[in-house]
């Protein structure tokens, strides 16, 4: 048996952590479609909005910490909360990673005009496809889930390392397009890393219902 | 005088520099702290640290005790608890008090809830008032079928929920605590602690604990005494986090000493 308003608090601190995962992926989507769109002031709410989320990281931690300090949580309650922390650590490098996104676009809206590559609005779709789904395997505890994510990371990494290869292609071709290549290399990367968030949590979810860890291959290394 | 310890909202009990000894040697000196109403309120500390005796003052035990002597004043709703005129059995109807080992009477289950409110006339449906005790202290369920049977065959944790349903009869305004779970399995224990979170919808409770755990689980303000006097008193979730005085720090990171 728990104590009562001891699950009530865990109950809410999980609300907290979708509010926020709700958030992240927002921004995401919202960056991402300014850019596409070439939309400077829905860039700018991206950039606003990210205050919401830094202020719920905030939460999350003191809720955490809260607990851990008065309750001595045990075995999957204690996991729910060490997941917790880092699961909300990771959403706001999520949003940030929004804003940078965001903060592009104004440079790319400016400077000489550079279609956006395809490769870009594919990595786009698997990286916040992962987001979305990470998230879900958070709410529901589903590892079968988790463990699909850790393998789309793969196409991802593949797809940024060819838009590399075709933005430094165009950019030698011609050099008026160094700095809108240089832009969208950097957007890349960062769908890269959110994708890689993504994949962080995955592995978090794993731990927190499993209780097993697979990050850095650990599954792999003699017990 | 020492500095007040003070929370935030209406007060209920206060320790005005407070001093007990016993035979001549002083056990608490000079405390000085604010009980809000409404709230869960623990102290803890080493084992002589006063914590004990402090609670014990509030509802006049120390009386009882021989050798005590009692200074400064213990009030409760504006009322020094040790001025004259103040009948004790009077302040020990409004402030009840659960110890460390459940101590019921080798009665039925029924009487001894019934026991506090007949000695002091009530006239009321004593079986509605049973009921409602018996609810209160989270022990309704496992009894209601066998009142009439013997409390002293129930089980430990079963006994402290009576003991605390009896205190609850003659309808307090203050519950004490002295160790209510030390006696008690980790199960029973839980029931007890969940019990008091609930207490303080409708009571005040003061409770003194060896176990700092507990303490962190169960209460709004943590008072941490040592030898007698209040060291540090705060919000329990600032004083478990990030207390302010390096002797609570080190107590309860257990570097004491």
């Amino acid at each position: 048996m728990t104590h009562r308003h001891f699950q009530d608090e865990l109950d809410e601190l999980k609300t907290k952590l979708a509010e926020m995962a709700g958030l992240a992926e927002e921004a995401v989507r919202d960056a991402v479609r300014a850019l596409l769109e070439s939309d400077v002031a829905q860039a700018k709410l991206v950039v606003q909005r990210d205050e919401a989320i830094d202020a719920l990281e905030l939460d999350v931690e003191e809720r955490s910490v809260k607990l851990l300090a008065l309750q001595q949580p045990m075995a999957r309650d204690l996991r729910l909360i060490t997941t917790a922390m880092k699961v909300s650590g990771d959403l706001e490098r999520v949003g940030d990673h929004a804003v940078n996104i965001a903060e592009t676009v104004h440079w790319l809206v400016e400077g000489p005009l550079f279609p956006v590559v395809p490769e870009i609005e594919e990595l786009v779709r698997l990286s916040t496809g992962m987001l979305k789904d990470c998230l879900d395997a958070f709410i529901r505890g589903d590892t079968k889930l988790a463990r699909e994510i850790l393998v789309r990371d793969d196409r991802v990494d593949e797809l940024h390392e060819n838009t590399f290869r075709i933005l430094l292609t165009h950019m030698m071709e011609d050099p008026r397009k160094i700095s809108a290549g240089m832009d969208l290399l950097l957007v890349s990367g960062n769908l890269e890393r959110i994708a890689d968030l993504a994949t962080n949590v995955s592995e978090d979810v794993i731990y927190m219902v499993e209780g097993s860890i697979v990050k850095h291959h650990a599954e792999d290394r003699p017990a | 005088m020492s500095a007040i310890h003070s929370p935030e909202g209406p007060i209920e009990l206060e320790a005005r520099d407070l001093s007990v000894h016993y035979n001549g040697a002083p056990a608490v000196r000079s405390v000085s702290l604010r009980i809000p109403g409404r709230r869960v309120v623990a102290f803890i500390g080493p084992s002589g640290c006063g914590k004990s005796t402090l609670l014990r003052c509030f509802n006049r035990m120390n009386d009882l005790v021989p050798g005590a002597s009692v200074t400064g004043a213990a009030i409760f709703q504006g009322q020094d608890l040790y001025g004259s005129g103040v009948d004790p059995v009077d302040v020990r109807r409004r402030i009840g008090m659960v110890f460390q080992k459940p101590n019921p009477f080798p009665k039925s289950i029924y009487d001894n809830v019934a026991f506090g409110p007949r000695i002091n006339g009530f006239r009321g449906d004593m079986d509605e008032l049973i009921e409602t005790s018996l609810r209160n202290a989270a022990l309704w369920d496992e009894v209601k079928d066998r009142l009439d049977s013997s409390a002293l065959a129930l089980s430990g944790g079963q006994q402290q929920r009576l003991c605390i349903a009896r205190t609850l009869a003659v309808e307090p305004e203050v519950v004490l605590m002295d160790e209510p779970a030390s006696a008690l399995d980790p199960i029973a224990t839980q029931k007890i602690e969940e019990l008091i979170y609930e207490l303080k919808q409708d009571y005040t409770v003061v409770i003194v604990t060896h176990n700092m755990q507990q303490a962190a689980r169960v209460s709004d303000y943590t008072a941490f005494l040592y030898v007698g006097e209040v060291v540090e008193y705060g919000p329990t979730q600032a004083l478990f986090t990030n207390p302010t005085e390096d002797r609570t720090e080190a107590y309860i990171t257990g570097r004491f000493g």
